[in-house]
């Protein structure tokens, strides 16, 4: 089953990419269209951000992640690079639920 | 041309797209790591960053299904986040003015990065040089480290105890804070002020309160109502009061 996720997300994705080169402009320039196609992934990236931090399959939980989480948006607010940012986000995880248990 | 500018040599795009490409391709490290945490194998791992190769769709694709989402509903919710790209291509079909027999090639590498390089450039041969050498150096770079970071979680053993599955958390606001802060000052967004952080704050709550209830997954799809509910809350509101909605 997880490969047909990948399939259908690969396809999808390709053939997304391949519309853009492709259609006529009219089709895509409409303003409600492009702050539609602006905002959609700013909602998703936002879920996404709570769900795989608050989220522990079916149910709603503050764990190390949070704290992860949040050093990560202070790495962010200080400038830092993409991987250091990630790399602060995963480091203070693990330091967090080694201390934890 | 931009007069008054001197000519942008070839050397300066290359730099400029070298740069990014390595710079992004290395992060492809931290989806392997990540995808490898959430149970895919590295085939797996690395047929994603072959044909799939747009870095937000990756991550959410792995996480829903690392945390037992239904693949349909996880690939939903990857493709929506691939969305921005047609409109990428929209742009730079215009700009490139690629022939037919090109375009089905070039299609996998309109991104984020590729097309914010070649959208830089002052005229069509600098665009399609910077787009060029972003596509190859960030194609390379990105299925490279994502094979080298997959074997090396592999290595890992369990990845929540060495705090793994925050990176795709904090990959996302990584990406998601720029949205925000570029699309606030924009010309464009002008007469839709605030919407990002509005469609943002939604999301969440309605992602969040629908845990529970939904499979998982599908939280992430409702969340995304959050867009054109913000649009038509804005538009009722702009109607009311005709001088509030600038």
């Amino acid at each position: 089953m997880v490969w047909v996720a990948i399939v259908v997300t690969a396809a999808g994705c390709y053939a997304v990419k391949l519309l853009g080169l492709s259609v006529p402009a009219a089709v895509l320039e409409r303003p409600l269209v492009r702050r539609l196609a602006a905002l959609v992934p700013i909602a998703a990236l936002a879920a996404l951000i709570a769900l795989q931090t608050f989220a522990d399959g079916r149910t709603l939980v503050v764990d190390a992640r949070a704290a992860g989480l949040a050093a990560a948006a202070v790495a962010l607010l200080l400038r830092a690079p993409f991987l250091v940012i990630v790399a602060v986000a995963v480091v203070v995880t693990a330091a967090v639920r080694a201390l934890t248990g | 041309m931009q007069a008054g500018l001197p000519p942008k040599p070839r050397a300066a795009v290359v730099r400029d797209a070298l740069g990014v490409g390595t710079a992004v391709g290395l992060s492809g490290f931290a989806f392997g790591v990540t995808s490898a945490g959430a149970g895919l194998t590295v085939v797996q791992t690395c047929v994603l960053s072959l044909f799939v190769f747009t870095g937000a769709s990756q991550f959410a694709l792995v996480g829903a299904l690392g945390t037992g989402g239904n693949p349909l509903a996880a690939a939903a919710g990857a493709l929506l986040l691939g969305v921005r790209n047609a409109f990428y291509g929209l742009r730079l079909s215009q700009l490139l003015g690629l022939p037919a027999a090109v375009r089905p090639l070039a299609a996998q590498w309109v991104i984020d990065e590729t097309s914010a390089v070649a959208l830089a450039q002052p005229d069509r041969r600098l665009a399609r040089l910077g787009f060029t050498v972003t596509g190859v150096s960030l194609y390379a770079g990105w299925n490279i480290t994502t094979f080298l970071g997959a074997l090396g979680a592999t290595a890992l053993g369990d990845p929540a105890a060495w705090g793994l599955d925050a990176a795709g958390p904090a990959v996302f606001l990584a990406l998601l804070l720029p949205m925000l802060r570029a699309r606030s000052s924009s010309a464009a967004s002008a007469a839709f002020p605030r919407h990002e952080a509005a469609v943002a704050v939604l999301a969440v709550v309605l992602a969040l309160a629908v845990v529970p209830f939904v499979p998982v997954g599908v939280p992430v799809l409702v969340a995304v109502l959050a867009a054109p509910a913000v649009l038509a809350a804005s538009r009722l509101l702009s109607r009311r009061s005709p001088r509030g909605g600038r």
